[in-house]
């Protein structure tokens, strides 16, 4: 399923690189003592270090270098015993120090791999370049006065990761399957939490595109700040077709810095190359090398916990699922603890039906997150063991399921109030057969005609006959054996 | 009996502990010789209530018996670089106008702790930068020596910087003892200047935390007393490991008045032959000599080393320390604290702010690092100029493998008069080239006054030691002093004070 941009001399494809960051979850800042909570009054969580007072100096948090190496080894990717941080230079009132405190060319984190899992059920390896922690700015707010910006320093200084992928993604698909994975292992990890729409995970988008075949990598353009997967998705389109436009035009793809409007779903230039940043990396004088030993990385390695693609593995393999629902059911954290309970003591299979049809439409429906679920996993659970001792047949289970979505009930007590256990005497079920076979001569008729379909119609009048209670299982033979003897 | 004022810190301290005056007393001698002295304009700030207040809680402790040490009640200056809590701090830039910082810094808090009394606040080169304290908002400090012959009589002098009130202070009898800080020279040439002792310590060894940022890779603070005996002690209250400064090394302070013991016996002395420099001025060449005789003397063995980068250690300098700052300074914008002159944008508030805000120096070497560091002459400049510092610093470990300290002069002159080289950078940038070297190299170094010139100024000898050996740097500077027996006091005639 490529992704071609049909060109009016050629077709072309698009070569995607992201670079997603990921605020750390930690109690403390980067290098200050200040609160990271989130919605605190403005200027309530500022250090000295954190406004830049003179003679101010930073020192390094260790919890955020702990989850910067975890997630590194959420990302299969080399650790760097030694790391530099170094000063990226530029002037905004948002920036007390003048200077963001990042990692140029010696990150903590190396080379990595993350694995894609597509909708049909393909996966797809994506390199990691690197992972370096640095600071995060202040926030202007511009919309408060009608002269003057204000300052919000609380967000000075909270710790990131910023995560750089290879150019290895073809599709708008493909990077927001990027992007969803990337949200799973963090949160898998606990490093991040992963919520775009809060900004704590944001996306620069780096596009460029080249005829099918070629392997060039032409000039990109970087769309900043993107902060949705949607709109990570819909910011590729736009500009692969735009530059595509560009192209076709006899014109040249300039390397730039666009925003993506999500109001018109489109890309805008912000400043061009020349009008580009130098920011003067150099090493921070005022910080050591970072440098811990191996010891240190292993433990951390320890005490990872199971991630999404070793619970998959695991759902494949030992559950049996289907690769594509073993990773449905695995990319949110939730989902997979909550399939799990489902799934404890009852047919993993069914327990995974039950979780991505059933359940899942009826959360899309009311529009909850499965942790907020009506029905509990236990519950769910319970009414898998009512159909696998045959307490009610599958068709009654999904009437129960609407009553537990409804009143939060456990199926045994709703099955009792309200009768639905199955009919599983013979002598009932053979009545209604009879009945059914009595009244519906024409269908006999057709049936021993070779028309095996209508068979439906006479299991129709016994279940309408007892309510649907029937075991479907006895019907079924019954019928069978009545109407071919 | 001796002037309170001309009281050196162990001659203080014995004075206060035999009651012969208190602390309150000793407060009110210097804030009296402050108002007296306004002329030098050492001070940026005086602080005569914090000063009585500290020296009334000195004399308090004594009278229970439970002094602090060596400093309880000792009257010293403050570099305005330092950050002291609720009291004006400056940093000699029109910047800062008005900043109060709500903090103290680590070095002045241990000073501050070990009893000590802050006087005020001492004038520098703006950020330190500087080297004849001609680049401070609040004016030139003027040397209190004065040429007693040749074509400088009746001129006034500069004090050296970028610590130029320090020394000023110090020499001037308007502080028994000031903090100072050194970048490539900013403790030792003023001292120089000054006739006084300062010691730039090992890099790492005293805590930057709260202390205005000029370079961070090389700002070191340190003493400037009347003795080297002095500077032992002050520097003992001023170290130590601070866990706020991830530079700061965790390493133990000795007691370095204990180790100065005046037994050089046996000590090697390195004496560099890169720095006898073509046209050097023969009397401070005459003085180098004379502490080479001074400390065969008192039994060292001198033997020649080589530091082969030395020539390349200016230049260095002033690619790394402006890059530091370029960086560093970036924080005085107008939107926070200091200095804002409104404009009608973010950019034209930044422009004009900073435009007024800093001086030419200040402004030149944030220019001069901002280029450094730019995209096409990193490599070229920067890089390379890490690389010298490496060498640099290679240099002095071989040259420490034969010696256990080293013997230069501190400067390539006597103090100048004021507005000589005003208008040429470069040259005044010279002033720093025997100093320069260690500060690259992170390594302790002190000036000692040593003799004067025919004009009657003083002049200093630089003793350099290994990383954390202040002790053995104190030791053959004190050797130094004891054969030098320098007791010039400014505007008297050699010796006429002792």
């Amino acid at each position: 399923m490529s992704y071609v941009i049909k060109g009016e001399t050629c077709d072309w494809e698009v070569v995607i690189g992201l670079e997603v960051h990921c605020q750390v979850i930690s109690r403390s800042k980067l290098f200050s003592g200040a609160s990271t909570a989130f919605g605190a009054e403005a200027n309530t969580q500022v250090s000295l270090v954190d406004a830049a007072m003179p003679g101010m100096l930073p020192v390094i948090n260790e919890q955020c270098v702990r989850q910067a190496i975890k997630t590194g080894l959420g990302l299969k990717a080399q650790i760097n015993t030694r790391s530099v941080f170094a000063r990226k230079n530029y002037f905004y009132a948002d920036l007390p120090q003048g200077y963001q405190i990042s990692q140029a060319d010696q990150p903590i984190v190396g080379p990595g791999t993350i694995i894609l899992d597509m909708p049909d059920g393909t996966t797809r390896n994506i390199g990691i370049e690197r992972l370096h922690l640095e600071q995060d700015a202040g926030k202007s707010l511009h919309d408060q006065d009608p002269k003057r910006s204000f300052i919000d320093l609380n967000r000075t200084g909270v710790a990131l990761m910023e995560v750089v992928s290879d150019p290895d993604m073809r599709s708008p698909e493909e990077a927001g399957a990027y992007l969803r994975k990337m949200r799973s292992i963090v949160r898998y990890l606990e490093t991040c939490d992963g919520n775009m729409d809060q900004g704590s995970m944001r996306c620069d988008v780096n596009v460029s595109v080249r005829p099918v075949g070629s392997t060039e990598l032409r000039t990109r353009a970087e769309t900043k700040n993107v902060n949705s997967v949607r709109f990570a998705m819909q910011a590729i389109e736009f500009e692969a077709a735009r530059q595509v436009g560009v192209y076709d035009g006899g014109g040249e793809v300039v390397q730039e810095t666009r925003l993506f409007d999500a109001q018109k779903g489109e890309t805008r230039s912000m400043r061009s190359k020349e009008h580009a940043h130098d920011y003067r990396y150099f090493p921070d004088p005022d910080l050591l090398p970072l440098v811990f030993d191996q010891a240190l990385i292993d433990e951390i390695r320890a005490s990872l916990p199971e991630l999404p693609d070793q619970r998959k593995d695991r759902y494949i393999n030992t559950f049996g699922l289907s690769p594509y629902d073993a990773g449905v059911l695995v990319a949110d954290k939730d989902t997979a603890v909550y399939y799990e309970t489902v799934a404890q003591g009852r047919d993993p299979k069914l327990a995974a039906n039950w979780v991505i049809s059933n359940l899942f439409a009826m959360l899309k429906g009311h529009g909850v997150a499965i942790a907020d679920s009506p029905v509990s996993a236990a519950h769910l659970s319970k009414l898998l063991g009512l159909i696998a001792d045959e307490t009610i047949s599958g068709r009654i289970a999904k009437d129960v399921f609407e009553i537990m979505v409804e009143s939060g009930d456990d199926p045994e007590k709703i099955v009792a109030e309200k009768g639905l256990r199955q009919i599983t005497d013979s002598g009932a079920i053979e009545a209604a057969v009879d009945a059914a076979i009595a009244a519906g001569t024409k269908q006999v008729e057709q049936y021993r005609g070779g028309n095996e379909k209508i068979l439906g119609w006479f299991v129709g009048q016994v279940m309408k006959a007892t309510q649907g209670k029937a075991n479907p299982g006895q019907v079924n033979k019954l019928l069978k054996d009545k109407l071919n003897g | 009996m001796t002037k309170l004022t001309d009281l050196t810190i162990a001659g203080a301290r014995d004075g206060l502990n035999n009651s012969d005056f208190s602390a309150t007393e000793l407060a009110e001698a210097y804030i009296q010789a402050i108002d007296a002295g306004g002329d030098l304009n050492a001070y940026i700030t005086a602080t005569p209530d914090v000063a009585l207040d500290r020296a009334r809680a000195s004399d308090d402790r004594r009278a229970k018996d439970a002094p602090l040490g060596a400093m309880d009640g000792i009257p010293i200056a403050m570099k305005d670089l330092f950050c002291t809590e609720g009291v004006l701090t400056t940093a000699g830039s029109h910047i800062l106008d008005g900043f109060v910082p709500p903090y103290e810094s680590t070095v002045s808090a241990n000073l501050r702790s070990a009893g000590a009394v802050m006087l005020g606040k001492t004038n520098l080169d703006e950020f330190a930068m500087g080297s004849a304290n001609i680049t401070s908002y609040f004016g030139p400090v003027k040397n209190p020596w004065k040429a007693q012959s040749g074509p400088l009589v009746g001129k006034d002098l500069v004090p050296g910087g970028s610590s130029g009130g320090s020394a000023a202070a110090v020499a001037g009898g308007l502080a028994m003892a000031a903090t100072g800080t050194d970048t490539g020279g900013s403790i030792r040439q003023p001292a120089s200047f000054c006739g006084i002792v300062g010691l730039k310590p090992t890099y790492g060894r005293c805590s930057r935390w709260g202390v205005v940022a000029f370079a961070s890779s090389l700002d070191q603070a340190g003493p400037m007393t009347r003795t080297v005996q002095d500077a032992a002690i002050m520097l003992g209250a001023m170290a130590g490991h601070d866990p706020k400064d991830s530079t700061s090394a965790p390493v133990a302070v000795p007691d370095f008045e204990a180790a100065l013991n005046g037994d050089v016996k046996g000590l090697t002395i390195g004496v560099p032959k890169e720095y006898k420099m073509d046209a050097m001025d023969p009397e401070i060449q005459a003085l180098w000599d004379q502490g080479i005789a001074w400390l065969q003397a008192a039994g060292c063995t001198i033997k020649e080393v080589s530091l082969p980068h030395t020539k390349y250690a200016l230049a260095a300098y002033y690619i790394v320390a402006p890059a530091e700052a370029s960086a560093n300074l970036a924080r005085y914008d107008g939107v926070r604290y200091g200095l804002r002159v409104a404009g009608d944008s973010l950019d034209d508030m930044y422009m004009n702010t900073r435009g007024e805000g800093f001086g030419d120096e200040v402004q030149r070497r944030i220019l001069i690092g901002t280029y450094a560091l730019s995209s096409g002459y990193y490599d070229a400049y920067y890089i390379k100029a890490q690389k010298v510092r490496t060498l640099i610093a290679n240099d002095f470990k071989t040259a420490f493998e034969k010696v256990d300290a080293i013997l230069t002069p501190t400067a390539p002159s006597a103090a100048f008069a004021l507005g000589e080289r005003q208008d040429d950078p470069l040259a005044m940038y010279l002033n720093d080239v025997f100093t320069v070297p260690t500060s690259l190299a992170g390594l302790p170094g002190i000036s000692l006054p040593a003799g004067l010139n025919g004009a009657g100024l003083p002049l200093g000898l630089q003793v350099i030691g290994r990383a954390f050996d202040e002790a053995t740097v104190l030791n053959v500077a004190g050797a130094l002093e004891t054969a030098a027996c320098f007791h010039a006091l400014p505007g008297t005639d050699k010796g006429a004070a002792s």
